[in-house]
């Protein structure tokens, strides 16, 4: 069933049956890593997520970005560069525009953008189990008595916050799987 | 000691208040996103499976902003 999500729901729903195929074990196996090092996050003394050091999405991004480029120029040899940059179908005065513009979007934030996703997602929920966990340590150890019982809050929202990370695990690797297929998608796309 | 001096003592970082302010336009564009998905399933429940993956690619754009603005903390006090 794990297999499933990327192999079916990813891979061939936005790919088709035969580029989704190709496209397959890289795929799954973004996905799967992905999973893997984001339930670190909360697994009982490993405590901290792969993915919350910026190293191991960054060598994701680039992989996904080296995929969408190798899939749309051998796709469309020579003419990947031009599609993506200068769009057919627009008046020419409006490419001193439009070029930066899709430059920027395509080729620098798009890997930008899913490293800060993954990295700051996991770098956050790390900071939210951290900071109810002190919290109820300090309520029920340094502060005791009466105050001390706020604790308790704390404590149930950590237990709360611990099972939102899972959702976010999954969550995660399912956004990531998603948008390198969905670049895949649009590096194969037929010029329109 | 004037009353102004004792509201104006505030210390730490403004970056908090940046991240703030960065949460509430992704906030407001994530909520219009699942609103109009839900929307959509409720007229058409037979595209549920597109409409679902559709909206998490939107949730991933929008939510990026918000990302960013955590980052600029890390990028700014480096």
């Amino acid at each position: 069933m794990g297999i499933n999500i990327p192999r079916l729901n990813v891979a061939q729903e936005l790919l088709g049956e035969k580029d989704g195929k190709r496209f397959t074990p890289l795929i799954t196996t973004i996905f799967a890593l992905v999973f893997g090092m984001n339930i670190m996050g909360i697994v009982p003394g490993l405590q901290i997520a792969g993915t919350s050091v910026i190293g191991l999405p960054i060598v994701l991004a680039i992989v996904s970005y080296v995929a969408f480029i190798y899939a749309g120029v051998k796709k469309h040899p020579g003419a990947f560069f031009k599609n993506a940059l200068v769009p057919p179908g627009v008046p020419w005065p409006f490419y001193i525009i439009v070029t930066p513009i899709e430059f920027v979007s395509t080729f620098v934030l798009r890997p930008v953008t899913l490293v800060l996703r993954l990295t700051m997602n996991m770098i956050v929920g790390h900071l939210l189990l951290v900071l109810f966990f002190t919290a109820t340590s300090f309520f029920f150890f340094t502060l005791g008595s009466w105050p001390g019982v706020l604790g308790v809050g704390t404590l149930l929202f950590g237990f709360a916050f611990t099972l939102f990370e899972i959702l976010v695990a999954i969550l995660q690797a399912y956004v990531f799987a998603l948008l390198t297929a969905v670049y895949i998608q649009l590096a194969l796309a037929d010029a329109h | 000691m004037d009353a102004t001096s004792v509201l104006a003592a505030v210390s730490g970082n403004i970056a908090t208040v940046g991240y703030g302010l960065a949460a509430i336009g992704p906030a407001i564009g994530v909520g219009i996103v699942v609103g109009k998905t839900i929307e959509s399933v409720a007229r058409q429940p037979e595209l549920q499976g597109r409409l679902t993956t559709l909206m998490y690619i939107g949730i991933a754009f929008t939510e990026a902003l918000a990302l960013i603005g955590i980052a600029t903390y890390y990028i700014f006090t480096a």
